[in-house]
């Protein structure tokens, strides 16, 4: 994309010195648009998103507890309540409390929402034959379990800063539980990465094509707890119940969040909703086959030969079309995943400060190590698994990651670029 | 500075933290209406806990020596709201004690389809908020949906849904509708299942066990030396319910009733062949207990309901001519305490023989049982807090009157 907008600006200037003037395609100003115009969709995904999450989960709230959820506002589903609440929150009055550092207070979600939307930079909603990805990096999976862990500081600032002890407790609280969750939430990470050979999430994605049984999911039977265990964690990272104890409402009143109204609040609420969809999106790229789906009808219909992989010169609808799938297959997959998030909310009880602790650094923490080891052991015995595994041909003849991931990284964005036009 | 320090106990008076206190309540998402605890905390642990009460005080005895006895039912409802029929009953049998009033039969068999209604109204929501106090949001729900019901049929019967006044000194203000029994049998036909439902998704849960299992234990002795009364000292295992072991007025009430009192004798509970066994993480005495005692008691309400229906109507009589408003009391005075959801509800009065009392008393139950909380509370967690206080189920508006 930043070769077009550099392309745009050269023509502009060689309209307007009548030829005597050129940019090149690597000047730092189509880099800048390029990155811009990522940035803005992204921001739109992010926010679009907690506003369809934020609604499913009032949706899936109000089944569960026998009871209809939204209604009214945007026709019969309630569709737009949440847009109604966040108009709602927009014209609330901005509080601070009077002791309050004002501005770590005012910081604090902001911190938040940066680091749930930094993650989505590194996080692709499609692999081959295009990736679709704002900024495909070779190390994705580290990088996006990195910038989860920077969404704390957002939290532990707003308790620190809000002068009140319920907000303190919250705050305390988080910063014991992300010590206790992130070891083994890393560990987990690991495995696939390990099974791949690669950090790339594009790359993990698809070493998993073919059949649903190629997904590390149905891998062997140490990565089939492993997902369990980091789907655990996961909950755990976002703070969703039965973790959720910085904001655990009967007991401190409203955690970190207790001194915030209005937008800030809102923005912590996205912050959540946006890292439970990230959590969600790397179960599914990491364990559950990311954008292929159970059965590879893409590679049935042969949108996916080799010959479709040549993007660099002419992308073909049929990889459009492709992607568009894959996106559709990893978003469904992230989607069903955050219910169940939501269903465990609606069901569980809390878990107390030392129980999470527990739970996540004496049972999670060693049973993930177990897990990896036994992994590792599994794929040098048995690098094609058991009768489970089904390789494709294709696979075998040449390794997806030695086509795909070289250009990519070079122009990068690409798929975005597109959908930007 | 030294290279090396001996002492161990010098390290940990280096690392200990400053004591917080912290105020939880008035206005608090856990403290059921207006209680007010403050904590000493030293981080998560609590080394003290101090209710403080008075937040919904009323005067309600005050108000009851300006008024005659029937004037005062409606205040009984504002004390436990949510158990209003229970305090009418209490209040009314007192005074009933102080008249020697005999009550017809019919009348009798109502008073117990009402007070057991109101009870597994009440043990619905402690059920449910205390859910609640544990961080889960649907029991609530759950419970109030089946509350709902109970509401329905008092609302049938008298008009209201929370502040009945329907029970009250020489019987009831009125009749039970017709096909009102009829529409309470089907009420509980469909209630009684679902209760297992409730088991698996709370007291069987494991994290709910694991929430309120040997927290806040409280011993028979602690128990009796509080006052407590009621569910609270029965999840103690003390074998006493007012309804069987009460004063003859109140309990020829219950006179050829078949039913159970709960409470574990020898690490059984009446009825767990039908209902979960109790988790081997759980000690006589703590809030799991606690609160399956009155997950039980519901079940013993609903045999109770179903042959009250039953004597109903097979009785005869009326169902009782309330007293008139302005009608002399006999000098003297009476004490009655009954077996509310709460635990033994008391009322007293004291007659110079006017219309109007000359003292009224009322012994709330919950009081006593929030007195336990500081010793239960007592090197706990933060969150363990709410779970103890919400097993004790009390309801501010009984303890404040």
């Amino acid at each position: 994309m930043a070769e077009f907008f550099n392309y745009l600006l050269d023509c502009g200037a060689y309209a307007l010195s009548g030829g005597r003037w050129s940019v090149a395609p690597d000047n730092l100003f189509g880099v800048v648009v390029t990155a811009l115009v990522q940035v803005i969709i992204l921001l739109h995904v992010i926010a679009v998103g907690a506003l369809i999450f934020i609604w499913l989960e009032r949706k899936v709230a109000g089944r569960i507890q026998d009871r209809l959820g939204p209604t009214r506002v945007g026709g019969k589903f309630g569709w737009l309540q949440t847009l109604a609440d966040g108009i709602k929150l927009i014209t609330k009055e901005d509080l601070m409390p009077a002791g309050a550092d004002g501005f770590l207070f005012k910081a604090a979600p902001y911190v938040s929402m940066a680091a749930a939307l930094a993650a989505y930079f590194a996080l692709p909603f499609a692999g081959s034959p295009l990736p679709f990805v704002a900024q495909q990096l070779n190390v994705a999976a580290f990088f996006i379990v990195a910038v989860l862990g920077l969404e704390v500081f957002g939290v532990i600032l707003a308790g620190y800063s809000s002068a009140s002890k319920w907000a303190l407790f919250g705050s305390m609280r988080e910063a014991a539980q992300v010590v206790s969750y992130e070891v083994p939430l890393g560990l987990c990470a690991v495995v696939p990465v390990m099974l791949a050979g690669s950090m790339d999430l594009v790359v993990v994605g698809d070493t998993q094509r073919g059949l649903f049984t190629n997904w590390y999911l149905f891998h062997d039977p140490f990565t089939f707890v492993v997902f369990w265990v980091y789907f655990t964690c996961g909950t755990a990272s976002v703070n969703r119940a039965p973790f959720d104890l910085a904001e655990a409402e009967s007991e401190l009143v409203a955690g970190f969040h207790t001194e915030y109204s209005g937008l800030r609040w809102s923005f912590f609420f996205m912050a959540e909703y946006g890292s439970m969809f990230t959590v969600s999106m790397l179960a599914a790229i990491l364990f559950l086959g990311g954008w292929h789906g159970p059965l590879p009808v893409t590679e049935w219909l042969g949108m996916q030969a080799d010959g479709w992989l040549e993007y660099s010169t002419s992308p073909g609808i049929a990889a459009y079309l492709c992607n568009l799938i894959g996106m559709t297959n990893v978003v469904l997959k992230a989607g069903l995943l955050v219910t169940v998030m939501m269903w465990a909310r609606w069901t569980l009880p809390r878990l107390r400060i030392d129980q999470v602790m527990t739970t996540c650094l004496k049972y999670c923490t060693p049973i993930a190590a177990v897990m990896f080891v036994g992994a590792a052991v599994w794929q040098a015995a048995l690098p094609r698994g058991l009768m489970l595994r089904t390789p494709l041909a294709n696979i075998a003849a040449s390794e997806p990651w030695q086509r795909g991931a070289e250009p990519v990284v070079q122009t990068s964005g690409i798929a975005v670029d597109k959908e930007a036009r | 500075m030294p290279a090396t320090i001996d002492d161990p106990r010098i390290i940990e008076f280096d690392v200990r933290t400053e004591e917080m206190l912290v105020n939880m309540g008035p206005q608090h998402p856990s403290t059921h209406g207006v209680l007010r605890l403050v904590l000493r905390t030293d981080g998560e642990i609590v080394s003290e806990v101090t209710p403080h009460i008075g937040y919904l005080h009323r005067c309600a005895e005050k108000i009851g020596e300006n008024l005659t006895p029937r004037q005062w039912i409606p205040y009984t409802d504002r004390m436990d709201y949510l158990a209003g029929m229970n305090m009418n009953l209490g209040w009314s049998l007192c005074v009933e004690k102080l008249l020697k009033y005999e009550l017809p039969e019919r009348g009798r068999h109502l008073r117990v389809i009402i007070a057991e209604l109101g009870r597994m109204a009440s043990h619905l929501v402690g059920m449910g908020a205390y859910g609640l106090d544990l961080g889960t949001f649907s029991p609530f729900l759950y419970a109030f949906r089946e509350r709902e019901r109970i509401l329905d049929l008092f609302e049938e019967a008298c008009g209201a849904r929370l502040t009945y006044s329907y029970l009250t000194v020489g019987g009831a203000t009125a009749d039970l509708p017709h096909g009102w029994t009829d529409k309470c049998l089907a009420f509980l036909d469909q209630f009684e299942p679902v209760i297992a439902e409730y088991h698996t998704l709370l007291t069987t849960n494991a994290i709910f066990v694991k929430r309120t299992a040997k927290i806040g234990i409280l011993s028979p002795e602690m128990a009796i030396d509080y006052g407590c009364s009621g569910p609270v000292t029965r999840g103690s295992g003390i074998d006493f319910d007012l309804r069987r072991d009460g004063e003859p007025i109140y309990t020829s009430m219950y006179e050829g009733y078949q039913f159970e009192v709960i409470c574990e004798r020898n690490g059984h509970y009446p009825n767990d062949h039908a209902y979960p066994a109790v988790p081997r993480e759980a000690v006589l005495g703590d809030c799991w207990h606690r609160f399956y005692v009155r997950m039980l008691e519901v079940v013993q309400s609903i045999g109770l309901i179903r042959q009250a229906i039953e004597n109903y109507h097979r009785s005869s009589g009326s169902h009782g001519e309330p007293i008139k408003l302005n009608q002399k009391l006999p000098k003297g005075e009476a004490y009655l305490e009954t077996e509310a959801p709460r635990g033994q509800m008391g009322f007293g009065i004291v007659s110079r023989g006017e219309a109007i009392p000359w003292r009224v008393r009322a012994r709330s139950s919950s009081f006593s049982n929030l007195a336990v909380c500081p010793e239960l509370c007592r090197g706990c967690l933060i969150a363990d807090v709410p779970a103890v206080v919400g097993s004790l189920d009390v309801v501010m508006g009984e303890i404040d009157r």
